[in-house]
């Protein structure tokens, strides 16, 4: 079947180390990680990312009031990713756009602070907000960039765990290819940080990353003593195009996805599974037509935990094996986990390789562990190769949810 | 209490949950939302405020007696006297 090619033409985005692809990147080359202890209800003091973002750039404040923190993450992202498409958004048909938001979860944070709320009342539920089914609902966060925007195509969220920012740009390619829309804002966003539910089921997990001494070095994947996660907030959504269509306005193409696939585990509730993540970078190898030496750089979804690195790094020794010219990298050492956001923000840390050739590297790593040692694992300094010109972006999720995106660097 | 406190009671409700909108010069006979940029939500958030804040109740078939300040202030102040 031959199908249209889908070209990523703009970026919005904000994590806890940059609200734009630029400062962001700069971090990610200066070695610039950014997570600092929050204050939390029951649980105390956590390692978090959190933003700075403005959200009053783009919302009034009654409709911060009323929405949710991960609408005005998306909204921000949203609107700053049209900003960077340059499409003419005044005169576009608001119908012809699907938006496309993945997310780990949602409503944790809504629900929390109502129960919070009517404990004040003695739980009362009359004192319970009305405002509590459109905040909780799931489709809220890609619903608040409708109607921020007057968007009035179809629009939907897409829960995959902390596989969803992948998936909600592989939802986006197939609603282009089908013609169901004409443009699709896509990505993920989190606003998990708000959640003191989600710190705690990882720590009653053994799964909540702590340091002694430096809040910035929480985070460090591949690091022998590395102790856990660090949950982060954070947004990125693309605009995607069918190729033709974005040629047809000019568009500065920022890359093409080439290649993609979602498979499960099949196996258990939170444990990864490397057999099948391995077969999952395959498959979208296949998509692509590609060989996996043809792969410059394979982004780690790796989150930091004792055993989920070891197992992803088991998976890509199994497809990278013989692989002299692809690289490994990993993004969370700066921001934490993202969540939701996190497979769409990995990605927009390595798109601009296209242009600079430089691998950012994974940082914290004092001590490497010999069970994540891979040759080309670019550790601590970022590298310079010759060309980059093809991104493997992993991300996984609970309940054995994987998916691998493949990103070519545009060429006619 | 007095109506004009009643009055500035709603004000500041108001204040808070419509935070875009300016209440310095509303026209106390006029209804607030040919006035201000209020919907059925924000009238609903009014109640709840009440209820939460100075635990009055406005039943359902009451809502169309916070229109306008005045009839806010004729219809909340023997409830505010009667607590």
């Amino acid at each position: 079947m031959q199908h249209s090619r889908i070209v990523i033409t703009g970026v919005g985005l904000t994590s806890p180390n940059g609200n734009t692809l630029e400062e962001y990147r700069k971090n990610l080359l200066d070695g610039v990680a950014r997570i600092q202890m929050a204050d939390l209800r029951y649980i105390g003091t956590v390692p978090a990312g959190v933003c700075d973002f403005d959200p009053k750039k783009y919302q009034t404040r009654k409709e911060l009031r009323v929405g949710t923190r991960a609408g005005s993450v998306a909204i921000y992202c949203a609107r700053e990713a049209i900003d960077d498409s340059r499409l003419d958004f005044e005169n576009y048909d608001k119908s012809r756009i699907g938006v496309y938001v993945g997310t780990t979860e949602h409503g944790n944070v809504e629900t929390e602070h109502e129960v919070y709320n009517i404990s004040k009342f003695d739980y009362d539920t009359k004192f319970w907000t009305h405002h509590h089914n459109p905040r909780t609902v799931a489709n809220n966060p890609a619903g608040e960039i409708t109607i921020n925007m007057g968007i009035t195509g179809p629009h939907y969220t897409i829960g995959a765990a902390c596989a969803a920012g992948n998936a909600g740009l592989i939802q986006a390619l197939q609603m282009l290819r089908l013609g169901e829309v004409d443009f699709a804002l896509a990505g993920g966003v989190s606003e998990s940080t708000q959640s003191f539910g989600i710190f705690a089921g990882f720590k009653s997990q053994g799964a909540l990353g702590t340091h002694p001494t430096d809040v910035n070095k929480t985070s460090r994947p591949f690091d022998k003593s590395r102790n856990g996660i660090v949950v982060s907030e954070g947004g990125c959504i693309y605009t995607l195009e069918r190729l033709e269509d974005a040629q047809a306005r000019g568009a500065k193409i920022l890359g093409e996805i080439v290649g993609y696939r979602i498979n499960s585990d099949a196996s258990d509730y939170v444990l990864p599974n490397p057999e099948r993540q391995a077969e999952c970078m395959r498959q979208a190898l296949a998509v692509a037509g590609m060989e996996p030496g043809e792969v410059d750089i394979v982004n780690t979804h790796a989150t930091s935990t004792p055993m989920g690195d070891i197992q992803e790094m088991k998976a890509i020794a199994e497809v990278f094996s013989d692989c002299p010219s692809t690289y490994i990298n990993n993004t969370k050492g700066y921001i934490g986990h993202c969540m939701g956001a996190a497979g769409a923000l990995e990605l927009a840390g390595n798109l601009p390789s296209f242009q600079d050739n430089i691998i950012h590297p994974t940082i914290n790593v004092e001590e490497l562990d010999p069970e994540c040692d891979l040759p080309n694992l670019v550790i601590n300094e970022p590298r310079k190769v010759d060309a980059v010109k093809v991104i493997l972006n992993n991300s996984f999720g609970m309940l054995g949810i994987n998916s691998a995106l493949i990103i070519k660097k545009f060429e006619d | 209490m007095t109506e004009d406190q009643v009055k500035q009671i709603v004000i500041d409700i108001i204040d808070e949950i419509a935070p875009d909108e300016d209440t310095t010069g509303l026209k106390p006979e006029v209804n607030l939302r040919d006035q201000m940029d209020l919907d059925s939500m924000d009238f609903l958030d009014i109640v709840m405020e009440l209820r939460k804040q100075h635990g009055i109740e406005v039943p359902e078939e009451d809502y169309p007696k916070l229109a306008s300040l005045d009839s806010c202030a004729e219809y909340l102040t023997p409830k505010f006297n009667a607590k």
